[in-house]
């Protein structure tokens, strides 16, 4: 009876990713010369788990990789290898060859067997030795022992005693002994000392020890390795045998080491190339997140949340059988209980609402997490010296909004490293520490997260950004901006300052993205820089997309939701300040801005009795970077709102992001503002065009 | 188990070459529809309105939970309207696309019948040239001496052909 293991394999793949992740974040931890061993354990474990895993599975390929790389790292947790940049740098390219791997596999896509050898490769010889001079030299002995171990063949004794229980943790040796069989040639001794007369055995129990003589050119490591799963549950002895040909084996030991050298030299030759072959990668990696940020996937749930939500339905349970105890037999004298058990009811669904929402909402970490890695890597090749600060990473939001923000994020962080934070000679120059600060943080503001960028770098060139806004004809000249509005320049279309098209950013698709991402999200990216002293990209997003607070307004008989984020005020319409240009579009002045009045009815062809501006209100909105008066009959109240799509049975409707439904059951449409601004705008260009046709 | 379904079917001539039609009663024609694209029958109810749309798009209603458009026929095939009465019902279908499936509901005089109508019965639409498009005409049908309308709904609520007039009227 077989188990169909494929339906384990996608949580192995998302373990993996998982145990990936940490590899990554503590290889970047990790201070070459002074490694924490408890870090390497953590990595050492990581990639353990995976070789394990993909070894189930059947996935011989990762198994192989991950099995060199562990080996690497069980002589750097053993103290016999020295954690070196280097060693670090070739780790690193291994999690992202790894990664690349798992998820090649995942997709079934076929896999850059190139790059797989060549940092397979790299890694062997590391393994070797001395590729590293510097290993060689601080630890000229252990690598001599290590080449021992390694280079010829050599004898082992395994003493293999496990303990009474061994069958219950689902080991079996048999297992252990054929694996070892696989390594090398053994010869197995079987001890039936211990086994108890057939009337007392307990066929549960383990009763049998084996001495085991390897032969065969395998590693005490290799064979630690065998044992790792039973290590708890038996007494291991793993011992060399000084053979009498302890002479011929050093002979060969040479030899090998001769071999080992004519390798070395290859893998330079190797090495040379992959620089090259490393660089393309690097691009890569972002695009498969990107893929990966694309699928539903799943979501892994703390149990507390999940008892907590069992509570809640429970509590929820009681209310509902009391109620309908209630309603059974009900007597007016018992209205006082109802009111109660309604207000119960009400609290209940309340909290398992904001529960469930919960379950959606992950640390911003898991976005945060992927910085370290693109600092350090941009730091280096842009010949920067940067350091990231992070803070509020356990800030939670929805996960559909955290996979969105994801490339957004690294655009702005990659913006920042490349433009804003200037190289070590300028920042010298510039009376300013050589190491620049780039810090991403993020908190909770009302119903949203705000995560802000900010980098110490030379901030935006208002005059720069002006002079490329009007060669492209952005701003006309003569236009006086104030300083924000020019920084909020590089927002539009097409538009980068850069001097010179770098491999980092450049390409003059940014910004823009950026924003319209943002804005996606039903959010807002602005910018506050100051010349010399740096910039703060501050981004501001609800902390869900399935429910939005919202203001209910009433335009006739209709009833639309406005999502608060873009209300900035509503007044009351004072005649004295509308305008009218042409007898056409009407302007509303406030304070020191005119904004051109959307009258909703004309708009939605809605019909209501109230067409004179006094008697509305004027609700001022924001959308796009345009501000714009809405005419609206009343203001109703605010709610939140549970966001249903128009578009699943529908199609998409301008100026409409949504609906939703009231209450009394009825549906209310959501405004789109920024889609209403462009809306009435189109409007307003069609009936001129066409007054300009008939004039 | 199945006693009961042919018991539940009784009075229905079963007959696997068949498809079964709902039909109903839209300005005297008879018209009918894959009954096993009806998701329900259900009163006319209040709608609310979305701007912009072609007229026959008559709002959205929630259908427990899920916004459904309602699209009126009569309009729809610029049939001249007449006010809703009691025997105005709203027929919600499941509509199949590239895209996916969609529910939209359709605003009919009445429901009338179900018919079993075998495949090989119906008959092509006559071409009228330019005059009338027949594309959403599935096929048509004589049931007791009556012709019935069989209409291609997947290309009658297509989204892309609610677009395409929606273009015309802007």
């Amino acid at each position: 009876m077989g188990i169909d293991i494929s339906q384990f394999l996608d949580t192995f793949y998302e373990e993996s990713f998982e145990g990936l992740d940490t590899m990554e974040t503590e290889l970047l931890a990790l201070n070459p010369g002074a490694a924490d061993s408890e870090s390497i354990n953590t990595i050492f474990r990581a990639a353990h788990s995976i070789k394990g895993g993909s070894g189930t599975f059947g996935l011989n390929a990762v198994a192989d990789f991950t099995h060199v790389l562990e080996t690497l790292l069980d002589e750097m947790r053993d103290g016999k290898r020295d954690v070196t940049q280097q060693a670090v740098d070739l780790m690193l390219s291994s999690v992202d060859v790894l990664r690349e791997m798992l998820s090649a596999l995942r997709e079934s896509a076929d896999l850059d067997s190139e790059r797989i050898t060549t940092v397979h490769d790299q890694l062997e010889a590391m393994l070797k030795g001395g590729d590293d001079g510097k290993a060689a030299e601080t630890a000229p002995t252990d690598e001599a022992v290590d080449g021992v171990e390694q280079g010829g063949n050599s004898k082992w004794t395994v003493v293999f005693k496990p303990f009474n229980g061994l069958y219950r943790t689902g080991n079996d040796p048999v297992r252990i002994i054929r694996e070892l069989d696989d390594l090398c040639s053994i010869v197995s001794e079987i001890d039936l000392s211990t086994l108890p007369e057939f009337d007392l055995l307990d066929p549960e129990e383990c009763h049998l020890s084996w001495t085991i003589h390897l032969d065969g050119d395998i590693t005490e490591a290799q064979i630690k390795d065998v044992f790792a799963w039973v290590e708890d549950d038996c007494e291991l002895t793993v011992e060399k045998v000084s053979s009498p040909h302890a002479d011929v084996e050093n002979d060969s030991d040479a030899s090998a080491a001769v071999v080992a050298a004519s390798e070395e030299t290859i893998d330079a030759a190797k090495e040379t190339e992959t620089p090259a072959a490393t660089a393309p990668a690097v691009k890569k990696t972002p695009a498969a997140k990107k893929a990966a940020a694309g699928e539903s996937g799943s979501i892994r749930v703390g149990i507390d949340k999940v008892d907590a939500l069992i509570n809640m339905v429970g509590e929820l349970v009681i209310t509902q059988s009391m109620l309908n105890q209630l309603g059974e037999e009900f007597t007016m004298d018992r209205v006082q209980r109802l009111q109660e058990g309604l207000v119960e009811l009400e609290q209940h669904t309340r909290e398992l609402q904001e529960n469930v929402m919960r379950i959606r909402m992950l640390p911003i970490s898991f976005s945060f997490n992927r910085f370290p890695r693109l600092v350090h890597d941009l730091s280096s090749k842009l010949n920067k010296k940067i350091e990231l600060k992070v803070s509020g990473e356990q800030t939670e939001l929805d996960k559909t909004v955290m996979e969105k923000i994801g490339d957004p994020l690294v655009h702005l962080v990659r913006n920042s490293l490349d433009h804003g934070i200037e190289s070590p000679e300028e920042r010298v120059k510039q009376g300013k520490p050589e190491t620049g600060v780039l810090s991403l943080n993020a908190y909770h503001q009302g119903g949203n997260i705000v995560i802000e960028i900010t980098d110490d770098g030379a901030g935006l060139n208002a005059e720069k950004i002006l002079k490329k806004a009007l060669e492209k004809g952005i701003v006309k000249e003569g236009d006086n901006l104030p300083p924000e509005k020019i920084y909020d320049l590089i927002f539009q279309p097409g538009f980068s300052t850069a001097e010179q098209v770098s491999d980092v950013s450049g390409r003059g698709v940014g910004m823009d993205v950026v924003r319209r991402n943002v804005k996606d999200l039903g959010g807002a990216v602005e910018v506050i820089s100051e010349p010399g002293v740096g910039s703060t990209f501050t981004i501001r997003l609800p902390l869900t997309l399935a429910i939005l607070d919202g203001q209910l307004v009433r335009v006739g008989d209709e009833t639309y939701v406005v999502p608060l984020i873009s209300i900035i005020e509503s007044l009351q319409i004072n005649m004295d300040n509308v305008n009218s240009i042409a007898g056409g579009a009407e302007l509303y002045k406030l304070r020191n801005d005119y904004l051109p009045i959307i009258r909703l009815h004309e708009l939605f062809c809605v019909e209501t009795e109230n067409h004179e501006l006094s008697g509305g209100l004027l609700m001022v909105v924001e959308g796009d970077g345009h501000q714009a008066g809405i005419f609206v009959d009343d203001l109703l109240g605010q709610q939140q709102v549970v966001i249903k799509s128009l578009e699943s049975n529908f199609k998409k409707v301008e100026g409409l992001s949504g609906a939703t439904i009231l209450g009394d059951g009825t549906v209310a449409l959501i405004l789109d503002i920024p889609g209403l601004v462009s809306l009435s705008r189109h409007r307003g260009d069609a009936s001129a065009s066409t007054q300009a046709a008939v004039a | 188990m199945n006693m009961a379904q042919v018991m539940d079917m009784d009075g229905i001539d079963i007959n696997s070459d068949d498809d079964q039609y709902l039909t109903f009663i839209l300005a005297g024609e008879e018209y009918g529809v894959d009954i096993l694209r009806v998701q329900e029958i259900k009163g006319w109810d209040q709608v609310t309105q979305i701007p912009n749309t072609p007229d026959y798009v008559k709002g959205v209603i929630n259908l427990r939970g899920t916004i459904v458009p309602i699209i009126d026929l009569r309009e729809r095939f610029s049939l001249e309207s007449i006010p809703y009465g009691a025997t105005t019902v709203v027929i919600v279908l499941r509509v199949e696309s590239d895209t996916g499936s969609r529910i939209m509901g359709i605003v009919v005089d009445a429901v009338s019948e179900v018919y079993n109508i075998a495949e090989v019965d119906l008959k092509a639409a006559p071409d009228f040239g330019q005059a009338i498009s027949t594309d959403f005409v599935h096929g048509l049908s004589t049931v007791d001496e009556k012709m019935v309308i069989v209409l291609d709904i997947d290309h009658l609520l297509n989204s892309s052909v609610l677009s395409s007039l929606d273009k015309n009227i802007e």
